[in-house]
């Protein structure tokens, strides 16, 4: 015991050292994820209407999907967008992903992430 | 207590309101005007596709740019629905085994004669489309019916498509509360989203005409039905107008109704009635 007499707070470093080292990473794995989701026909579906950076043979219902960050300061608002954009336009063509189960929270989140890469 | 009896007076407004509101609502959804639901249904076309001949409405995702009719050209050249075609002439001329043929079940022995189906039926009270006429004549003569969705069915409608080819589809609604209600229902059908995608008919074909999903061109609901039934690549194979309902439900996750139900009957005789005027160009080829 006596050898480590700052214990707990080694402990507290250490995982701290370890979330930061981690953060990146979850961030980063969460982005490609989200493109994954993105770009699957089964999910996300993006392309069929949307151009996406990286992505082949889109589709030209909704908008190019680029400056996201500029143009949507609030994750949130991409996050409203996604999960049932027929509140704010009831004449939308987007499905509600969230709304219709399409999609979960964690990877409507995902997909947020990746959109404000672009 | 004063504050209650504004809520009170407050919410008895609204009720009100809204009352007059559904009042004004049922008196216009008691006028089913198809005449000028057809007339509005075709200028939206013609004024959102102006450089679009009428007549070239009814070839679908092909009308929709020069690039694609210059497609569409080339595929006429070799039709792929020309095997299909070939297998529909010789079954509508041969007996069955009761000697009498399809032309005894037809008005002008079915021969140039597309344009005028679906009809409504006064007897039956209900739309009668070709499809359901072809298995119904089948059953009369003893013959087992085909599928409604591909195969024997699609040959046949291709055959009698192509004789009628260029015919003006002129499609009847009788004087009978019946047919009116069948026509609303066929409208309210197409104008109603379902399924997870949350799409209607009209969704994807009137107000998204001429845009990709992906690579494939969404074709205008005007005239959709004129070139059925199709042979279709990403089918590999003929398609009749009811394989086109179901697979457009299903593809949009929505749940597909049973070939010539009431329902699908009814959005065929809408359909179809809306189109009235541009002419038959059956059996058509698409991607």
């Amino acid at each position: 015991m006596t050898a480590f007499p700052c214990k707990p707070a080694l402990l507290v470093a250490l995982a701290l050292l370890a979330g930061a080292a981690m953060a990146p990473a979850g961030a980063q794995s969460s982005v490609a994820d989200g493109q994954k989701l993105a770009f699957d026909r089964g999910k996300g579906n993006c392309l069929t209407c949307h151009a996406i950076k990286g992505g082949d043979l889109p589709g030209t219902i909704g908008p190019e999907l680029k400056d996201i960050k500029a143009r949507y300061p609030d994750r949130n608002e991409l996050v409203a967008i996604i999960f049932d954009e027929t509140k704010r336009n009831p004449q939308t063509m987007m499905p509600p992903f969230g709304r219709n189960r399409i999609l979960t929270e964690r990877e409507i989140n995902a997909i947020v992430d990746f959109l404000q890469t672009l | 207590m004063k504050q209650r009896a504004t809520i009170l007076f407050g919410s008895a407004f609204v009720a009100l309101a809204a009352l007059a509101f559904a009042a004004t609502r049922v008196v216009a959804a008691d006028k089913v005007d198809p005449v000028a639901d057809a007339k509005a249904f075709q200028n939206f076309f013609f004024r959102k596709f102006p450089n679009v001949k009428h007549e070239d409405f009814v070839n679908g995702p092909y009308s929709m740019n020069e690039d694609m009719k210059r497609q569409w050209q080339e595929k006429e050249e070799f039709p792929p629905y020309e095997f299909a075609l070939d297998a529909g002439k010789e079954m509508f001329s041969t007996p069955f085994k009761n000697g009498k043929t399809y032309a005894d079940c037809f008005p002008n022995g079915g021969i140039g004669i597309r344009q005028n189906y679906p009809y409504f039926d006064t007897k039956e009270g209900k739309v009668v489309t070709l499809e359901l006429a072809l298995n119904r004549c089948r059953e009369a003569n003893g013959e087992a019916p085909y599928s409604y969705v591909k195969d024997e069915m699609a040959s046949l409608t291709a055959y009698m498509a192509f004789t009628s080819r260029g015919k003006p589809m002129d499609i009847k609604i009788p004087d009978d509360p019946r047919a009116l209600a069948a026509f609303e229902n066929g409208k309210r059908y197409f104008y109603t989203r379902r399924g997870q995608m949350n799409f209607s008919c009209a969704s994807c074909h009137v107000q998204s005409p001429g845009e990709r999903i992906r690579a494939e061109t969404l074709a205008p609901a005007l005239g959709i039905l004129n070139a059925m039934p199709i042979y279709r690549s990403e089918w590999s194979g003929m398609g009749t107008t009811s394989r086109r309902f179901v697979t457009c439900n299903s593809q949009t996750r929505a749940v597909p109704l049973e070939p010539q139900s009431d329902e699908y009957r009814d959005v065929e005789y809408f359909l179809s009635y809306v189109a009235n005027g541009l002419p038959i160009s059956g059996p058509g080829a698409r991607p």
